[in-house]
């Protein structure tokens, strides 16, 4: 088993996104979302947007709200190092941002270039003006989002979930 | 790299003639000389001026694209803007949004940080890079008449479209419009929308 426990709790997530009217959901893809991926590319409703690079995501979902979509941002702990300079149009313009964000480099993580940036992941999100909620139970996710999308969406802040690797399972390259 | 044509055109002259039968059409500008060049025509209650994020301006005008489906999208953006960015031509590329019009305008310099040269002054080509993400409609300008003929593409054609407008390096006085970032945000929300 590459991964372990890694879809037990998107359809909670998802839902809740769904139920705070989340209209486009940009991504760069991560095992631990695999699975939310998937609902974004099935769902009538909701716009997924593939990227590049993670960057590319604050400025979608800026332009997003302008229009009057609301939005989520689904990245692996190594983008937020991609899109710090970004964030300041979501700052500066209070536009509200959510992020899910499933962490690297920390919990039984095997790969050494992965732990710089998964150790630096939520003091750079911080030190940016992010606020950050952790969720390290799979039970305990959804209701995190659920936190998150409201001061997001109605306080109109940047808000970024960390998932911890614990949940989202440690790849075993040895299978 | 083959010879290049001569580049004539004045880029305040080129966003006026672009923006002088905007009708309904929602802007967005890259930061530094398109968004003074936007506020040199006239402030608009329909533009949304960038003054940083640096590589977003395409890409903005893609989330809003996708939002207002029925509404025509227009970014403005400068080369060096562009080329940060350069990514996401494959990510609007993927989306294809039919509303979506991007315009560069293209002097082959930096014009905020000293007028250093970009890469397109050394033979990078940014229609052919677009066309290479798969926007299938993609040109260059360089010339009044070729411009005449761009300006129908930004507000008719199926987009996403890509017009690259070689641009003097001349400098133009400066014309900054708000840059408070909640006041523009939520000046365009509550015309567009009717709410904040």
């Amino acid at each position: 088993m590459a991964l372990k426990k890694k879809t037990s709790w998107s359809n909670a997530v998802f839902k809740t996104l769904k139920e705070n009217n989340v209209k486009q959901i940009a991504y760069v893809p991560d095992a631990g979302h695999t699975s939310l991926i998937e609902k974004a590319i099935d769902d009538n409703i909701v716009k997924p947007i593939s990227l590049t690079s993670e960057q590319e995501g604050i400025a979608v979902l800026s332009g997003a709200w302008l229009g009057g979509d609301a939005g989520a941002l689904l990245l692996q702990s190594s983008g937020v190092g991609n899109i710090i300079n970004m964030l300041s149009m979501a700052n500066e313009c209070r536009f509200p941002l959510l992020m899910l964000v499933t962490m690297r480099g920390e919990w039984g993580e095997f790969n050494p270039w992965q732990v710089p940036m998964g150790q630096a992941t939520q003091a750079v999100l911080e030190a940016s003006g992010v606020i950050v909620h952790r969720a390290e139970e799979p039970q305990d996710i959804a209701e995190t989002v659920e936190a998150a999308a409201k001061l997001a969406f109605e306080a109109g802040r940047m808000v970024a979930v960390l998932i911890g690797q614990r949940v989202v399972g440690v790849k075993d390259w040895a299978k | 790299m083959g010879i290049q044509p001569k580049i004539v055109l004045d880029r305040r002259t080129v966003v006026k003639e672009i923006l002088k039968d905007r009708g309904d059409l929602l802007l967005v500008t890259g930061l530094g000389a398109p968004t003074w060049d936007a506020a040199a025509v006239g402030d608009h209650i329909n533009n949304f001026y960038l003054w940083g994020a640096m590589g977003g301006a395409a890409l903005t005008g893609l989330g809003l694209a996708l939002a207002q489906p029925n509404r025509r999208i227009l970014v403005i953006t400068g080369d060096g803007e562009m080329l940060m960015g350069v990514g996401g031509l494959a990510t609007i590329s993927v989306k294809k949004p039919p509303n979506l019009a991007i315009c560069i305008l293209d002097n082959q310099r930096y014009g905020e940080t000293g007028m250093q040269e970009t890469h397109t002054q050394h033979g990078v080509n940014l229609s052919k890079m677009a066309s290479g993400a798969g926007i299938k409609n993609t040109s260059i300008v360089y010339t009044k008449n070729e411009l005449k003929k761009a300006i129908p593409i930004f507000y008719e054609e199926t987009g996403p479209v890509f017009v690259n407008i070689k641009v003097t390096d001349k400098p133009a006085p400066m014309t900054l419009p708000p840059r408070d970032g909640p006041l523009l945000k939520n000046r365009f929300r509550e015309n567009l929308l009717g709410h904040i």
